[in-house]
C-alpha cells in the first residue's frame, strides 16, 4: 500500500525558470547597453568630424574692406568622406546673412558660444543630418561681426556601423544567454543532486529496512534526515515491540498448553469410558493446534526479526533439511506419511541467515504434513542450480483448490478447502518472506496427479 | 472682330508657352535620334560625350532593344548640371566628365538609388552611394608637338615643363595651350584639382600666363591645334581624346606626368526628373557590363580597372567624395577663378 507524494510543482523547473529568467533579463540589459555605447561611440566618432570640418572652415574666415571673405578648404569636405558615403551640407553665415551654402540649412535652437562646436540631429531635404555649428567673430569693415559655420552630414552611414554594432551586441546577448542557459541547467543538477541521491537512497532501501539514514546531506536536508531518521526509529520501535510482544504472547500460551496436553493425555490414559477418551483426544488435537499456531506466530516475529537483523553465514541446505525432517518426522508419523528426502550432489551451500532458512523449510515441510493425507508420501528434494540451491516439498494432500498461490502466501489468509484443519495462515507468509529477505524467489503450484509442489529456490550469494 | 482678336491671343499664348518651356532654357551642343521612329518609347540620354564617341555603345544597345529609340543630346557640363539642378529637365541618364557637378546634383538629392550587380560589382571608390557611378577612367596628359621641342630634353614632369618653358621663352609664346576653366566644367575641375594637389601647378600657371597662352573649351580643339602647328604644348588633355588622335610615332606626343597625373572618371546618374527611370538604369546597367566596357574602351575611353590604378605609381584618381563640392560652391569658384586668372591671364 504505497501512497504516492502529490506532487506541488519542481523545484528544478522553479530553479530553472527563475535562473533563465534572470539570464535574459541581464542578456538583455547587456544588448541594451552595448547598443547604446556603440550608438554614442559612432555619434561622437561622426561629430568629432564634423567638428573639424566646422572649426577648418571657420579658420578661414577672413574680414576684409569689402566685408567677410571665406576659402572653404578642400580637406574640411574630404574628411567627411572618411565617415561614409553621406550627403553633405553646409551654411556660412555672417550675422543672420547667409554668405554661401544652403540657404534654408536649420540653425541650432541656440546660438553656439565659444570655441567649442555646438552638436544637433535635424532633417533636411526628407533626411536626417548630424549638424555641427562653431561660431566665430570676425572683423568686417573694422566691425566685429558673429559669424556661424554649419557643417551637416546625413547619417546613412552612422546608422548603418550603429546598426552593424547593434546586430553584433544582440549576437552578444544571445551568446550570453545561451550561456546562462547552459550554466543553470548545470547548476540546478549539481544543486539538486543530494536531494536526488537521498531521494534515490530511501526508494532503494527494502520495504523493512528501518535503519536511519547515515549518509551525510547538505545542511539544508539535515532538518528532513532528522525528521525522517526519527519516524523511522518511532516505526521501527514500535514494530519491535509489536513483534517482541507477540513472541512474548506465544511463548506464554505454549507453556501452559504443554501443561494442559500432559494433564490430558494422563487423563486419556485414565478415562473410564470412550465418550470421554473421544473428547480427550479432541481436546489434545486443539491444543496441538493451538500450539502450532503459537509456534508459528513466534517464528513469524522472529522471522520479521531476523530480517532487519540477520547473521549471514555459509550454511549446507542438505544438513538443514536433514535436521527438519528429523523434527517432523515424529508428527509425519502419527499420520503414518513417509517423509522421503532426496538431497543432491554437489554443493548446496547458501550464504543466509540460520534460523530464517530454518525456518522456511520447517513450515513448508509442515503444511506439507499438515495437509497431506494419512499413509501418503511427502518428498524434500534439494538440489543444486544455476546460481543457488532449489528446495521442492511436494505432496499428495489436497492441493490449492483453486486459491491463487498470492493469496495464499498473504498473512492469516488460507486456502478455502482447509476449513477442516485448524491453522493459522502464517506458514506460507513466512516462507515468502524468508525468499524474500534472502533475495530468493517462492513459488506454489499444484502437483501433477493431486497434490501441492511448493518450489523454494535460494541464492548462494 | 472677334475671331482676329481671338487669334493675335491664342498667337500670343503660343509665343508665352515657347519661351518658358523650360526644355529650350539650357544650350544643348548636339542633338541626334537613334533608333526607329515609331519606336513607342524613348530612351533621353543627356551627355558631355560627344556623339561619335558614344554612337556605337547606343547602337549595341538598341539592337537588343526591339521598340526603342534614344534621343541622344550633348551639352557643355555646366549645361548639364543646370538643365537638371535649375530646370528639372527630364532625361533618364546623365552623363559626364565634370565630377565635382555630378558629385553636386547627387549630394543635393537630384540621382536616384540604382542597385543592380553591374553597379555593386564597381569598386566603392568609382560610386557614391548608389547614385553616382563612374564607367570610365581617364588620364588627364599633357600633349606636345615633337618638332615643336627640337633640341629640348624632352620633359617627363611639371617641373621640366616650368624649367623648359622659363628658358625658352620665345619657342614657348603664344604657342601653348590649356582650358579656360571659366568656360568648360572638365577644365575648371582639372585647374581646381592641380590646385589641390600642388604648389608646382600654380608655377605652372604663371609660367604659361607669361607666355600668351590659348585657352580652349575642349580637348579636341587643343589636339586640333596642335596638330595644325599652331601649339607645340597644351596641359590638362584628355587622354581619352589625344591618345586615339596622336598616334605613337608622329610629331605628337601623349606625357603623362610623372609627378602625378589624375585620372578623371566619367560618371551616369540617373536623375530624379527622368521620365523613363527604367531605361536609363538598363543603359546603365548596360554601359558597367563587360559587354558595354569593351565598347567603351574600343571608343577610347579606358573602363574602369583598379589594378590599372594601382601599377600606375603616378596616377592620381580623382575620388569622389565630398571634397569636390568645396569647388562648386560659388564663393570658392568665383575665388579660384579670380586667383587663376590673375596667374594666367596678362593682357
Amino acid at each position: 500500500m504505497k501512497a504516492a507524494a502529490v506532487p506541488s510543482g519542481s523545484i528544478r523547473r522553479r530553479l530553472l525558470l527563475s535562473m533563465l529568467a534572470l539570464a535574459a533579463v541581464l542578456s538583455g540589459l547587456l544588448y541594451l547597453t552595448v547598443r547604446g555605447v556603440a550608438a554614442r561611440a559612432v555619434e561622437a566618432t561622426q561629430d568629432a568630424v564634423l567638428g573639424s570640418a566646422g572649426i577648418a572652415i571657420a579658420e578661414e574666415l577672413r574680414g576684409s574692406e569689402d566685408g567677410v571673405e571665406i576659402d572653404i578648404p578642400y580637406t574640411a569636405f574630404s574628411m567627411l568622406g572618411a565617415v561614409g558615403q553621406d550627403r553633405v551640407f553646409y551654411r556660412v553665415l555672417i550675422g543672420d546673412v547667409t554668405l554661401t551654402g544652403y540657404a534654408d540649412l536649420p540653425l541650432p535652437a541656440e546660438p553656439p558660444s565659444g570655441l567649442t562646436p555646438f552638436f544637433y540631429s535635424t532633417t533636411f531635404q526628407d533626411e536626417t543630418v548630424r549638424i555641427a555649428a562653431v561660431e566665430r567673430a570676425v572683423l568686417s569693415d573694422g566691425r566685429p561681426v558673429s559669424a556661424t559655420v554649419l557643417v551637416a552630414q546625413t547619417r546613412t552611414a552612422a546608422e548603418a556601423i550603429a546598426g552593424q554594432l547593434a546586430n553584433r551586441a544582440a549576437l552578444l546577448g544571445l551568446g550570453v544567454f545561451a550561456l546562462a542557459a547552459l550554466l543553470a541547467v548545470v547548476t540546478a543538477r549539481s544543486v539538486l543532486a543530494p536531494v536526488d541521491e537521498l531521494a534515490e537512497a530511501v526508494r532503494r532501501r527494502g520495504p523493512q529496512d528501518l535503519r536511519p539514514v547515515a549518509r551525510a546531506v547538505p545542511v539544508e536536508l539535515a532538518p528532513f534526515v532528522t525528521a525522517l531518521n526519527g519516524f523511522m526509529g518511532r516505526l521501527s520501535a514500535a514494530l519491535s515491540r509489536t513483534e517482541t510482544f507477540i513472541a512474548e504472547a506465544a511463548h506464554h500460551i505454549r507453556t501452559p498448553l504443554a501443561v494442559v496436553r500432559a494433564e490430558a493425555e494422563i487423563a486419556l490414559r485414565q478415562a473410564p469410558d470412550d465418550a470421554t477418551r473421544a473428547r480427550m483426544r479432541s481436546v489434545i488435537r486443539a491444543v496441538d493446534d493451538s500450539a502450532r499456531s503459537a509456534t508459528q506466530l513466534l517464528d513469524h516475529a522472529t522471522v520479521v526479526y531476523r530480517t532487519d537483523q540477520r547473521t549471514d553465514e555459509d550454511l549446507d541446505l542438505g544438513d538443514l533439511a536433514r535436521s527438519v525432517t528429523q523434527a517432523l518426522a515424529p508428527a509425519a508419523d502419527l499420520k503414518e506419511i513417509a517423509l522421503d528426502l532426496v538431497v543432491g550432489d554437489g554443493p548446496l551451500v547458501v550464504r543466509g541467515d540460520r534460523l530464517l532458512i530454518e525456518s522456511a523449510l520447517r513450515n513448508l515441510l509442515d503444511n506439507a504434513v499438515k495437509y497431506s493425507g494419512p499413509e501418503t508420501e511427502v518428498r524434500l528434494t534439494v538440489a543444486g542450480v544455476a546460481g543457488g540451491v532449489r528446495v521442492l516439498v511436494e505432496d499428495r494432500g489436497r492441493g490449492l483448490g483453486g486459491s491463487q498461490p498470492a493469496a495464499l502466501t498473504a498473512r492469516f489468509r488460507r486456502g478455502t478447502n482447509v476449513d477442516d484443519i485448524i491453522g493459522s495462515g502464517l506458514g506460507l507468509t513466512i516462507v515468502k518472506e524468508v525468499a524474500r529477505a534472502q533475495r530468493g524467489a517462492f513459488r506454489l503450484t499444484d502437483r501433477e496427479g493431486g497434490g501441492t509442489c511448493a518450489d523454494l529456490f535460494l541464492p548462494a550469494h | 472682330m472677334r475671331r482676329p482678336v481671338l487669334a493675335r491671343a491664342l498667337r500670343a499664348l503660343a509665343l508665352i508657352l515657347a519661351l518658358t518651356a523650360p526644355a529650350a532654357a539650357f544650350e544643348v551642343e548636339e542633338q541626334s535620334r537613334f533608333g526607329p521612329d515609331d519606336a513607342p518609347r524613348t530612351l533621353r540620354i543627356l551627355s558631355t560625350t560627344d556623339t561619335v564617341i558614344f554612337a556605337p555603345l547606343l547602337e549595341r544597345f538598341l539592337a537588343d532593344q526591339p521598340g526603342l529609340a534614344i534621343d541622344y543630346v550633348v551639352a557643355a557640363s555646366t549645361e548639364v548640371y543646370a538643365a537638371l539642378h535649375d530646370e528639372a529637365a527630364a532625361f533618364d541618364i546623365a552623363v559626364s566628365s565634370a565630377m565635382d557637378l555630378q558629385m553636386k546634383l547627387a549630394n543635393d538629392g537630384f540621382a536616384r538609388v540604382h542597385r543592380a550587380p553591374g553597379t555593386l560589382a564597381l569598386p566603392p571608390w568609382a560610386r557614391w552611394r548608389d547614385q553616382l557611378f563612374a564607367f570610365a577612367q581617364e588620364p588627364v596628359v599633357a600633349i606636345l608637338s615633337r618638332a615643336g621641342f627640337e633640341g629640348l630634353p624632352l620633359p617627363r614632369t611639371r617641373s621640366d615643363l616650368v624649367d623648359l618653358m622659363r628658358e625658352n621663352p620665345d619657342r614657348f609664346r603664344g604657342r601653348v595651350g590649356t582650358y579656360d576653366p571659366n568656360l568648360s566644367g572638365a577644365g575648371y575641375l582639372f585647374a581646381t584639382q592641380d590646385a589641390r594637389q600642388s604648389d608646382t601647378s600654380w608655377r605652372l600657371a604663371e609660367v604659361m600666363g607669361a607666355l600668351q597662352p590659348r585657352l580652349y573649351g575642349a580637348s579636341g580643339d587643343m589636339i586640333r591645334d596642335l596638330k595644325a602647328g599652331r601649339l607645340i604644348l597644351a596641359t590638362n588633355v584628355l587622354g581619352s581624346y589625344a591618345v586615339p588622335r596622336l598616334p605613337p610615332g608622329g610629331d605628337g606626343m601623349v606625357l603623362e606626368p610623372a609627378d602625378y597625373t589624375h585620372v578623371l572618371l566619367r560618371t551616369a546618374l540617373i536623375p530624379r526628373t527622368a521620365d523613363a527611370p527604367d531605361l536609363g538604369a538598363a543603359f546603365l546597367d548596360f554601359l558597367l557590363s563587360p559587354g558595354g566596357q569593351r565598347l567603351i574602351a574600343a571608343a577610347g575611353l579606358p573602363a574602369i580597372d583598379e589594378a590599372a590604378l594601382v601599377a600606375g605609381q603616378h596616377l592620381r584618381p580623382i575620388r569622389l567624395d565630398p571634397g569636390l563640392l568645396v569647388f562648386v560652391d560659388p564663393l570658392k569658384r568665383r575665388r579660384f577663378l579670380d586667383e587663376w586668372s590673375a596667374a594666367m591671364v596678362r593682357d
